[in-house]
């Protein structure tokens, strides 16, 4: 078997998930995106204004920082958080649409397109899409659009197009479903920049190259402050990129245990959650392979989070396979919970972070207080929670 | 010889075109779907596409959609569906039915188990929109096991090399997608769709379906001018959804539409 850090094989499998499972309109541009992936991840001048664009654009590398009152009142292992909050945009998601945009730019599309669910991919896919000059749809369900106002304005001021989607459960699927629908309609100029690692083949393995900059700037960056590797990873999985990101330059290191954090919205017991990975199970879906909520008959069903961003009822392939293979260990942590780790990370550390990374968060202050003062918890903080004021203002019952 | 190709080869010989209707079933209940395909077969159907709804139709647009999501509200299933094609069959054991869809509710079910339970309806062809032939080859080889067409679209974009593969891996015929973008979508290109149509045949003897876009009897015409077989789905579903609260109008509507289209690709 392969090793862990060589997959997708060609086809995009990782063991039995990923791969391409799309209309046939969709396969020569899926296949054309595939060459320029593999050109220009080999092209040292792409990969150069990638780097540039990375330090003086988002603001690379994002520090580590060990919060130390966190993991003193918690009396265990030593927390350090790996500000993705710090980015440009404020959260990981820019680390890929400047990825991604530079590619369009690269393949001579002129029109960009995305998904959004909470807004965060849409306005760091605005944003990059403003400063290469393209012309910027967004799609948004309409449920999404009308919880997350301050997100759409944004996108908008932008210069971004948000077009609202109300079919099916009028969320982040369907948002995605039908930026499918217009790549189909549009493909000769337009480029689909999927905020996650999940679609067809390449997308998983090219969303996670991109995101991996956290990942390979951890490693370097945990080992220059402590001496060592951590001894366990924490990224929240919605669709998994942040997470994925973060993992990945680890995957070989077998002593760092990696957990990866689903939303169990009001409890997995109660089937309103968004962990697939944790009670789902495998089918087909957006593309690829996956592990997915759905009905006995096949069909996808709604999920809750507190967090619109983890609202997703797949999951990226490549956590399917770390899961099978037993690399990776998959929770849940509840609405409730996030919630905590949320008030507890602000009023402790000074740090509001975003209601998914909140997720982590939770997991870490459950784990840290059974591991020993020496050891390290690698949180990822992928988000700052500046976008969910209305939200836990709103649990609340304020009104902002 | 299957079904399908029996009716191909009929009409080949009769110098007629075929005309394949689509319907979601379950749309709008569960009631409708297997008189609807009588009265399409009385109004001059020569193939029944049934639209197995699922819940994310990223190949379609609104109207078709919109009949999953009906369907979908009073829980229309994979196995329901065969059950309709199985009461179908009770009285028509000639029309072709290919069953029309997406993976995910055939996964849940099994490859094996599905094709068994088609077979044992009476469907003749499957298409699966989102299973390309390099991902498929355990249901492509368990549908032929079992004497069921594997039916594959080929689209604009699909390049040389991609039209020798799917030929090879389809049987019974093939359909050519007449436009970049989804079902029900706006205006065609003939020509285009005829040169493209060129390509497919120098690579195959196979019938040639065209579909998506196909509006009314006019469309319909021209496309048979060039096409083996005309494909209609969008137009029949927005009358079915027009009249989804009265069964007796969805009949006289899409049959009316049928028989128009049916007399145009006749006189064409």
């Amino acid at each position: 078997m392969s090793k862990l850090t060589e997959l997708p094989d060609e086809r995009g499998h990782f063991g039995p998930y990923g791969g391409v499972f799309i209309a046939e309109t969709l396969m020569e541009p899926v296949d054309e995106l595939r060459r320029a992936y593999e050109r220009y991840m080999q092209d040292p001048e792409f990969l150069a204004e990638l780097d540039a664009d990375l330090q003086h654009y988002v603001g690379r590398p994002s520090p580590i920082y060990h919060a130390e009152r966190l993991s003193r009142e918690l009396g265990g292992a030593q927390i350090y958080l790996k500000r993705e909050d710090l980015n440009h945009t404020g959260a990981h998601k820019v680390n890929n649409t400047i990825g991604q945009a530079l590619l369009a730019k690269r393949m001579g599309k002129t029109r960009i397109i995305a998904e959004t669910g909470a807004g965060q991919h849409g306005v760091a896919t605005a944003t990059v899409a403003a400063r290469l000059g393209l012309e910027c749809v967004a799609y948004m369900g309409e449920v999404d659009a009308a919880r997350q106002e301050a997100n759409v304005y944004r996108m908008r001021l932008l210069g971004a197009e948000v077009r609202t989607v109300s079919s099916g459960s009028r969320t982040l699927k369907d948002a995605l479903n039908e930026a499918m629908r217009d790549w189909v309609a549009n493909v000769d100029d337009t480029f689909y920049i999927i905020g996650t690692v999940a679609g067809p083949h390449p997308y998983p393995a090219m969303v996670r190259d991109f995101q991996a900059v956290i990942g390979r700037e951890a490693r370097e960056q945990i080992q220059q402050m402590t001496g060592r590797l951590p001894d366990a990873l924490i990224a929240c999985v919605g669709g998994g990129s942040n997470a994925i990101g973060l993992f990945f330059p680890f995957l070989e290191d077998g002593q760092v245990a990696i957990y990866g954090v689903e939303a169990a919205g009001d409890g997995l017991e109660t089937g309103h959650h968004a962990a697939p990975l944790c009670a789902g199970r495998p089918g087909v879906l957006h593309g690829n392979r996956t592990y997915l909520m759905e009905d006995p008959d096949g069909q996808i069903i709604e999920t809750h989070s507190i967090s619109a961003g983890l609202d997703y009822p797949g999951v990226g392939p490549e956590h399917a396979w770390l899961k099978d293979s037993g690399r990776a260990s998959y929770v849940a942590i509840t609405d409730e919970e996030a919630l905590e780790g949320f008030h507890r990370l602000t009023r402790i550390e000074g740090i509001i972070p975003a209601l998914e990374s909140s997720h982590a968060v939770a997991q870490a202050m459950k784990m840290a207080p059974t591991m020993d003062r020496e050891q390290i918890l690698l949180v990822n903080l992928s988000g700052r929670g500046d976008k969910d004021m209305h939200t836990v203002a709103a649990r609340e019952g304020l009104k902002l | 010889m299957s079904r399908i190709q029996q009716r191909f080869a009929m009409l080949r010989e009769q110098g007629r075109k075929a005309l394949i209707p689509f319907i979601t079933a379950g749309d709008p209940d569960n009631e409708v779907t297997v008189p609807l395909m009588h009265t399409l077969v009385r109004n001059g159907a020569d193939i029944i596409e049934l639209g197995v709804p699922f819940s994310d139709p990223m190949a379609d647009g609104p109207v078709i959609q919109r009949a999953s999501e009906r369907a979908l509200d009073h829980h229309t299933s994979l196995h329901d569906v065969l059950d309709m094609v199985r009461a179908f069959r009770r009285d028509n054991d000639e029309i072709p039915v290919v069953l029309m869809g997406y993976l995910n509710p055939i996964e849940v079910m099994g490859h094996a188990a599905f094709a068994q339970a088609a077979a044992d309806a009476g469907v003749d062809g499957v298409l699966t929109v989102d299973i390309p032939p390099e991902e498929g080859v355990e249901l492509l080889a368990t549908l032929r096991e079992h004497g069921i067409d594997p039916i594959y679209l080929l689209a604009p974009t699909s390049t040389p090399e991609r039209i020798r593969q799917l030929t090879a891996a389809a049987s019974g015929f093939v359909y050519y997608v007449s436009l970049k973008g989804v079902t029900g979508a706006g205006n065609l290109d003939i020509q285009a769709v005829a040169d493209k149509l060129d390509a497919i045949r120098s690579v195959t003897d196979m019938p040639v379906g065209v579909g998506f876009g196909i509006k009314d009897a006019e469309t319909a015409q021209a496309m048979g001018k060039i096409a083996d077989a005309v494909v209609v789905g969008s137009a029949l579903v927005s009358q079915v959804e027009a009249h989804a609260d009265d069964p007796d109008r969805i009949h006289a509507t899409v049959g009316a539409i049928v028989a128009d289209m049916r007399r145009a690709l006749d006189q064409g």
